[in-house]
């Protein structure tokens, strides 16, 4: 799916810097570039600044020095972007519908209007039938499901994703990892996933940038040589377990570093 | 995978009658136990004031209250009318003026740093010591007693509604952001829905704190104006040693207490029960 699609630029990190106010360097000197159409993982040990890279991107965290910038440089609007977060995070007091509503609420689209897109996004996730139900009555990967449906609502151009399925067990995950591939190539979505998982970033990706904490850097930039579409008989293949290797090498070899720095 | 399992889950069970019934045994069984054990409380007064002979200027039966509450119903009714009256303004003001003031403190630091001492102060400063002065100050005595029950109330619902409109969800709140949603949008949707059960908590403790600083507050200010609230019928019973319809009075003090207690659980539940874990009931 990757291959067939030409390469362009939509996320530019040009030496992008983060420093908290308690003078912590989250993020020194990343620059990356992420084409339409990827599907690109943050891959690394908690602290080594995925998170603050992917809230950066999001725009829900200032830079300290450098750019991002999405392309093409027109003006951004909310619809361009969809977020899951770690959590869940539903709004208890609203019914599964009403959850996904929001996005659409807050730009100001009618009830009547959005509707049917609400219905559409709750359909593609496999919850028509929860559109009444209430948060607290469904499963940590149902609720998962709505967050995913309610970050699609706006149709965006990219979802970011922020270790979505880290809570949930392995079968849960697996098949969610199924939905999230089917949602990208449908809608020609352009994803990034941060995850501490080597397995989950091989599976899902086509590209995955190791990351090292302390500071935060990109440490490696791996290409998951592996053909598209991937379903669960992937998991199995040789070519799998390969990249797992080579990935999970890289990965060490940071934490090595890391440990020689202390 | 998980959409099966739950499913299963959500799909009406095989009918359980023996869970059925106990069920309902259970529910009967919480009605019947308070009232039975309040019936027999009562009996146990009636029987012990009657078996040995306690006269009705120490301790009045039940029976005699009742009866105390017939003939007096009329004038005792309309001192109560005076102190629901007193009481709901008292808690309606409490809440306009917590919430405002709480919603104020949420939108600023610096005002709720320079104001909050106040607040504090008016909270910690019991009401029966402040009562005198306000009476001197406020020239109708149904302000004054306003004031003070309203001084009582009004700490409670500010608090619930500050720590309410600072609870949201931090994650919550970046969804917000990143779709840019308006100041307006921000607390009609988010802000106000994740205060909701802190304020209906203190809405459940300022209703009982406005009736009793009502009652405190007609105490103090005594039977010199021409007020005529419970307190002060208990007062005027008390200095013409009508015990039973002073106790007749403190009955109907009671009863409003509950009926408050009632309404804002009732409020509550009707609120958060779909959703929040303090109302919502568990199926065992």
């Amino acid at each position: 799916m990757g291959d067939i699609r030409v390469a362009r630029p939509l996320i530019r990190m040009d030496r992008v810097r983060k420093q908290f106010g308690a003078g912590t360097l989250a993020i020194a000197d990343m620059s990356v570039t992420i084409d339409e159409g990827a599907f690109v993982s943050f891959l690394g040990p908690s602290g080594c600044g995925k998170s603050t890279a992917l809230r950066m991107i999001a725009g829900l965290l200032p830079v300290t020095a450098g750019t991002i910038a999405i392309e093409p440089a027109r003006e951004r609007t909310e619809q361009d972007l969809g977020f899951v977060f770690q959590e869940p995070t539903l709004m208890p007091w609203a019914t599964v519908a009403d959850n996904v509503f929001l996005p659409l609420r807050l730009a100001g689209v009618p009830r009547a209007e959005a509707e049917p897109r609400v219905r559409a996004a709750l359909a593609e996730v496999g919850l028509s039938r929860f559109a009444a139900a209430w948060p607290r009555e469904l499963s940590g990967g149902m609720k998962m499901r709505v967050s995913i449906a309610r970050a699609l609502v706006t149709r965006p151009r990219i979802l970011l994703m922020d270790e979505p399925f880290a809570a949930l067990d392995e079968m849960t995950r697996m098949k969610l990892n199924n939905d999230v591939l089917r949602l990208w190539a449908e809608h020609g979505l352009t994803v990034v996933f941060v995850t501490h998982s080597v397995f989950e970033s091989v599976y899902l990706s086509d590209r995955v940038l190791v990351m090292a904490a302390r500071p935060g850097r990109v440490a490696a930039d791996l290409r998951v040589d592996a053909p598209w579409p991937r379903d669960d008989g992937f998991r199995g293949t040789q070519a799998y377990v390969d990249q797992c290797r080579m990935v999970s090498g890289a990965l060490k070899s940071t934490l090595d570093d890391a440990h020689i720095d202390h | 995978m998980t959409l099966t399992s739950t499913t299963e889950t959500l799909a009406p069970a095989p009918v359980n009658v023996e869970a059925i019934a106990r069920a309902r045994r259970e529910r009967v069984l919480s009605r019947v136990m308070p009232a039975a054990t309040m019936i027999a409380a009562i009996g146990l007064w009636e029987w012990v004031v009657r078996a040995y002979d306690i006269p009705h200027y120490l301790i009045p039966s039940p029976s005699r209250i009742a009866s105390t509450l017939m003939t007096d119903g009329p004038s005792l009714m309309g001192s109560a009318w005076f102190t629901v009256k007193l009481t709901l303004m008292a808690l309606a003001l409490a809440i306009v003026g917590g919430v405002g003031l709480g919603a104020v403190f949420a939108l600023s630091r610096p005002l709720e740093m320079s104001l909050f001492p106040f607040a504090v102060i008016l909270q910690v400063t019991p009401v029966v010591a402040i009562a005198p002065l306000i009476l001197i100050y406020v020239d109708s005595t149904f302000a004054a007693l306003l004031i003070c029950a309203w001084i009582v109330a009004f700490f409670p619902i500010l608090s619930g509604t500050v720590v309410g409109l600072r609870s949201a969800d931090h994650n919550l709140r970046d969804l917000f952001t990143l779709y840019r949603a308006t100041p307006w949008q921000r607390l009609r949707f988010l802000l106000a829905p994740s205060a909701l059960p802190f304020f209906m908590a203190a809405l459940k403790v300022a209703g009982g704190l406005a009736l009793i600083g009502a009652v405190v507050a007609e105490f103090v200010a005594g039977t010199a104006g021409r007020n005529t609230g419970l307190a002060s019928r208990i007062i005027e019973s008390s200095y013409r040693n009508e015990i039973p319809r002073m106790f007749a009075a403190l009955v109907l003090v009671s009863l409003l207490g509950i009926a408050i207690f009632v309404l804002t659980s009732w409020a509550s539940r009707r609120v958060l029960g779909h959703w929040h874990e303090s109302e919502i009931r568990r199926e065992t």
